[in-house]
């Protein structure tokens, strides 16, 4: 769809707001490109690239050999001469074969060549569990990639943000991964005509309250937004802060929340071991102990492979009701 | 000199898209027979002209020519011929059972049954194929029951793998059959290594692995190539060429400048170049990589060379990047068709036995649907949420005993 020249809102889902951000982006920027597997005729495998081909041609909506650490390192290359191209990698799970340039290059060139050479590098991916995909197109290692020193880590759980946090990623020196939660895809929602670039290191607080804060990002904010809802019906007023960005986190923001509610629940669907929300917990523990009056609590995904079946699914991915009976557990 | 000129991107397209006529012109095919056989302990520098020639035994007529022609009783052959037929049939049911809704996904073979069927028939009981997910043809031919991949695909109480793994990526070790990855090639290199373990141990199983043309590019392909390579490893290396890799053709893999085949090359290994719709060539091919690996003389890569007739999977629809009469036109036919006919050539076959066969497979395949969807189909029944804390480790830890008491189960 082509966004409306005037000033209405549309309604359009997630893919089409991380499509729109997309065109805009390649619209706006020569130096803009998107390379990856079946991102051409295919569309990308969660259709997000969709009719692009067609309107930029096979050399700027490119389709890949299939081979994440291969073209991921090409992106570092092409970043390098001057272009600003946008790697999407299907899922995750197979940014795992792209680690080496991830991790042992992207993320460090710049330092580790005085500074000589930055990366300015965009990598979108889905991620997530929620559409029976079994464990090796599910698993979220978002806190994982938020570990890495040289890397930035967005995650957009809104419209807005699909659409909006795309081009100041474009023009960060260097890069940046986004992730796009698989069941977010299909949410609808409305995005005004002139909706445009949003800053990268901010948290935002998506629904105030008084009571305890709920701390999240990506699929697991309408989780922790609807937890609220039900909260509020027994009376306890639950803020929701997402995070937006893991890397660098909103210190800022967090500890404000928790400040002022005076209880935290974490809720992250990676695993709890060594986890993001570990890193959330140790920094309100360091900075807002003595402004606490519960436990830091946390709700994550049970620590296994993520099964393929919809009700082992459910049963081991952060849930609704598992964030509302953590609330009333730190409300008492 | 010549003025330079500017310098362009190449992006590779194929032949024809949705609209246009299937243009298979641009393939070069000998005729059956037409390539040498040369002993399987030829020295690999005496054999580069096998990456680029293309194995075909049976002609037109479906009689078997040249040297590669093996001898095979008719009983083997219509043992094969079954067991294709049997993952066409099961193919066709289950796919209609996905689009019922009765499992989430699943991914036909169709085109390419020759390979796997032939692949397993030719190799021993005690030998390991690392597969993919076209190769559900490797348990047919060794007679898995057909009950424990519909139970599978439900992802019921009674699936084995118990509701962890996707629908059609199986794990039947005692069928030779390795557990199945979701992402592509990443079990590559496990056939090298099962293959010199083989080796070290001073055993006389071999190992296959088994890869799709578009996943050649990953490293794992080419890694697993160096250690073969460097350590003469008993190993069979097939790749498949179904020419499509979800939406991009082979060009996109390498197919415009070189063959798969002759990847091996580089790595100072055999290549072969084989007609993967032709069960006796696929057959003779596997045997005698399988020889020469016997033999100590280390892998073979072998680049079978066939097309996908459906659609990648049940979320895939090839109508928008490809021809839709593609598929018929294959210049290769249709590996059942081929065997059938060859079969009736020798007088071992006819159209009624074989109407008569597809009856029997098909009543099969449906009775252990019926009996798959007695124990319940996605969704109705279930394998216990318990049991999903098992087998993470052998023994469970504290961490996965005390999330499985938190679970209240
Ligand atoms: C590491 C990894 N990258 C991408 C995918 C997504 N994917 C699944 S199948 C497939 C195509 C594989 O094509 P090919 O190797 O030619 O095998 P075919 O399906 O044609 O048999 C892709 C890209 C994946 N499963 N794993």
């Amino acid at each position: 769809m082509n966004a409306a020249k005037n000033n209405e809102a549309t309604e359009l889902t997630y893919r089409d707001a991380c499509r729109e951000a997309l065109r805009d982006a390649m619209s706006r920027d020569e130096r803009v490109f998107l390379m990856g597997e079946d991102v051409g005729h295919y569309g990308g495998c969660y259709g997000v690239s969709k009719g692009l081909l067609e309107e930029f041609g096979p050399e700027r909506i490119r389709d890949t050999p299939l081979s994440e650490n291969g073209f991921t390192g090409l992106g570092v290359g092409a970043a390098l001469n001057g272009m600003r191209p946008i790697v999407e990698i299907m899922t995750v799970n197979f940014s795992l074969l792209a680690l080496d340039q991830i991790v042992n290059n992207a993320a460090l060139l710049r330092h580790m060549s005085g500074g000589q050479f930055g990366v300015p590098l965009v990598i979108r991916m889905a991620t997530g569990a929620g559409r029976q995909l079994a464990a090796q197109h599910s698993h979220s290692f978002e806190g994982l990639y938020a570990h890495i020193p040289g890397l930035k880590v967005l995650t957009p759980a809104t419209l807005e943000d699909a659409r909006g946090m795309l081009w100041t990623a474009l023009e960060d020196p260097d890069p940046v991964i986004i992730f796009e939660h698989v069941m977010l895809y299909n949410m609808m929602g409305t995005l005004s005509a002139d909706a445009g670039a949003l800053p990268i290191d901010k948290a935002a607080v998506r629904r105030e309250g008084k009571d305890v804060s709920l701390i999240t990002y990506g699929g697991s904010l309408p989780k922790a937004l609807a937890a609220a809802e039900e909260l509020s019906k027994n009376g306890v007023e639950a803020e929701v802060v997402d995070l937006r960005t893991l890397r660098p986190l909103d210190d800022e923001t967090i500890l404000a929340s928790v400040r002022k509610t005076r209880r935290a629940v974490i809720v992250d669907e990676g695993w709890r071991t060594g986890s993001l929300s570990a890193e959330i917990s140790a920094r309100i523990m360091e900075n807002a102990l003595w402004d606490l009056d519960a436990p830091v609590a946390r709700v994550c995904s049970a620590e296994i492979p993520i099964p393929y079946s919809h009700h082992l699914e459910e049963a081991a991915l952060p849930q609704t009701p598992d964030i509302v009976a953590a609330a009333r557990g730190v409300t008492g | 000199m010549k003025p330079r000129s500017r310098l362009a991107l190449h992006v590779p397209a194929p032949s024809s898209r949705p609209g246009d006529k299937p243009d298979f012109s641009g393939l070069d095919i000998p005729e059956a027979g037409e390539i040498r056989r040369p002993p399987c302990d030829t020295a690999e520098a005496e054999m580069r002209d096998l990456p680029y020639a293309l194995i075909r035994v049976l002609d037109d007529e479906g009689a078997p020519q040249g040297d590669w022609a093996p001898r095979l009783s008719p009983d083997v052959l219509r043992g094969g011929l079954r067991a294709m037929l049997l993952t066409r049939a099961f193919d066709e049911r289950l796919f209609r059972i996905q689009r019922q809704g009765k499992t989430s996904f699943y991914m036909k073979s169709t085109g390419e049954e020759a390979i796997a069927v032939a692949a397993s028939m030719a190799l021993g009981a005690k030998d390991m194929c690392f597969p993919t997910y076209r190769f559900v043809g490797w348990l047919m031919a060794r007679s898995h029951p057909l009950l424990p991949l519909v139970n599978q695909i439900f992802s019921n109480e009674k699936d084995p793998l118990k509701g962890r793994q996707l629908p059609i990526l199986y794990s039947a070790r005692e069928y030779g059959f390795y557990s199945l990855s979701g992402n592509v090639g990443s079990r590559f290199g496990h056939a090298v290594g099962w293959a010199m373990a083989s080796a070290y141990k001073g055993d006389d199983k071999i190992a296959m692995g088994v890869i799709g043309e578009g996943t050649t590019a990953e490293g794992d392909f080419h890694e697993a190539l160096t250690f073969a390579s460097v350590y003469r490893a008993p190993v069979i290396l097939a790749i498949t060429n179904n020419q499509w890799a979800i939406s991009s053709f082979s060009g996109i893999a390498g197919a415009e400048a070189t063959t798969f085949a002759a990847k091996a090359l580089a790595y100072g290994i055999p290549g072969l170049r084989v007609d993967g719709n032709d069960f006796l060539a696929v057959w003779a091919a596997i045997r005698w990589a399988a020889e020469r690996a016997r033999l100590n003389l280390g892998a073979t890569l072998i680049e079978f060379f066939t097309y996908r007739a459906e659609g990648h999977s049940t979320s895939d629809d090839p109508a928008k990047y490809r021809p839709s009469e593609e598929a018929g036109a294959w210049p290769l036919g249709d590996p059942v068709e081929r065997l059938k006919q060859h079969l009736i050539a020798q007088n071992e076959w006819d159209e009624a036995r074989h109407e008569a066969l597809i009856a029997e497979l098909t009543e099969e395949v449906r009775a252990a649907v019926k009996e798959g969807e007695r124990a319940g189909v996605l969704g109705q029944s279930k394998p216990s949420v318990k049991e999903m804390f098992e087998n993470v480790f052998e023994e469970p830890d504290w961490r996965l005993i005390e999330q499985r008491r938190e679970m209240g189960s």
